[in-house]
């Protein structure tokens, strides 16, 4: 029992998790708090290729890895967060971006929510307008149960 | 009836065929694969050492003129053990010259990998950096790219090539782009 314990710990445990992975040799150098804090604003809006509900901030793929050392590089070679991300999508489309740009393609994704949104408040508006509407029973059988 | 007693039960049947079309569209095993943005453009120019024979760097120029597969393994993969044998078949058969994409590997894990299974490329990149693998998009291992004589990429497959795979997908696209020269 004891060792079936120890074992489920050890199997639980961080570091058996990090076996298959690479350690971080040399974890990312920053010249600047500003540089740093541009870094983790911009990698928090970039989605991680691998495990895809993270961000690039978040995750610990081996290629999340070199991508946050490959958006430092080109932060320091004077890129802007536009081609930064351009350099991304390029190479792994879209996808990358956790706020799509404004496209045919992307345009439900920006716009449906508010359509959602506006047909919800078209349903409530016309209940409460029925309700209000002359000639209807003060005690509508809507609300009796209430 | 009135519309207050029936609006609901159509909301609860919209989301239901709005759920059920969710589960139906992620029931296949590739649903996380991302589009390679690559497809139809002009491959990313590289210039990579030779596992075997690491003074010798193959450029992307030099496959010009016929198709070629490019797949990215690892002798880490798990995955790229179970295409092996896959991959082993196809490449007998001549068909099209596959190239292997050593990717992140130490150099001397690759070569007893390669002994141990048997070598099925034409010739094998190594990309210790794997810098180059992220022009191609690549983000995991096995990934496999089909490129033509004229330097475009027509396909990818992300995961292991199955022979389903390879009879459906990668073969019509082959005999298509023989057709076109």
């Amino acid at each position: 029992m004891l060792s079936a314990c120890l074992l489920l710990s050890f199997i639980a445990s961080p570091a058996f998790a990090q076996a298959n992975q690479q350690a971080d040799a040399a974890p990312l150098q920053f010249n600047s708090a500003a540089e740093e804090a541009r870094f983790h604003a911009l990698t928090l809006q970039l989605r991680c290729v691998m495990c895809q509900n993270q961000s690039l901030a978040d995750s610990n793929a081996l290629i999340a890895l070199q991508l946050r050392r490959e958006v430092l590089d080109l932060m320091r070679q004077g890129k802007n967060d536009e081609q930064i991300k351009d350099y991304l999508v390029q190479r792994y489309g879209e996808f990358v971006l956790y706020k799509p740009k404004l496209e045919g393609g992307t345009l439900l994704l920006w716009i449906g929510p508010a359509v959602v949104l506006l047909a919800g408040a078209g349903v409530v508006a016309a209940i409460v307008r029925r309700r209000k509407s002359p000639g209807a029973p003060a005690n509508g059988d809507d609300g009796q149960e209430w | 009836m009135k519309p207050s007693r029936w609006l609901p039960l159509a909301a609860f049947a919209l989301l239901a065929v709005l759920l059920a079309a969710g589960v139906w569209m992620s029931r296949k095993p590739d649903r996380d694969a991302l589009p390679s943005p690559l497809l139809g453009k002009p491959a990313p120019e590289f210039a990579l050492p030779v596992l075997h024979d690491p003074g010798y760097t193959v450029k992307l120029s030099d496959l010009r003129g016929q198709p070629f597969l490019l797949n990215v393994w690892g002798s880490w993969c798990v995955e790229c053990r179970v295409e092996h044998p896959v991959l082993t078949k196809f490449a007998e058969t001549k068909r099209v010259r596959v190239v292997g994409y050593n990717w992140k590997d130490e150099p001397a894990d690759a070569l007893r990998w390669l002994e141990q299974f048997g070598n099925p490329f034409m010739v094998v990149l190594s990309d210790v950096e794997g810098r180059t693998a992220l022009d191609w998009g690549v983000y995991g291992a096995p990934e496999t790219f089909l490129v033509d004589g004229k330097g475009i990429v027509r396909w990818k497959h992300v995961g292991p090539l199955t022979d389903e795979i390879i009879a459906k997908e990668l073969l019509p696209l082959v005999t298509k782009i023989e057709a076109e020269r």
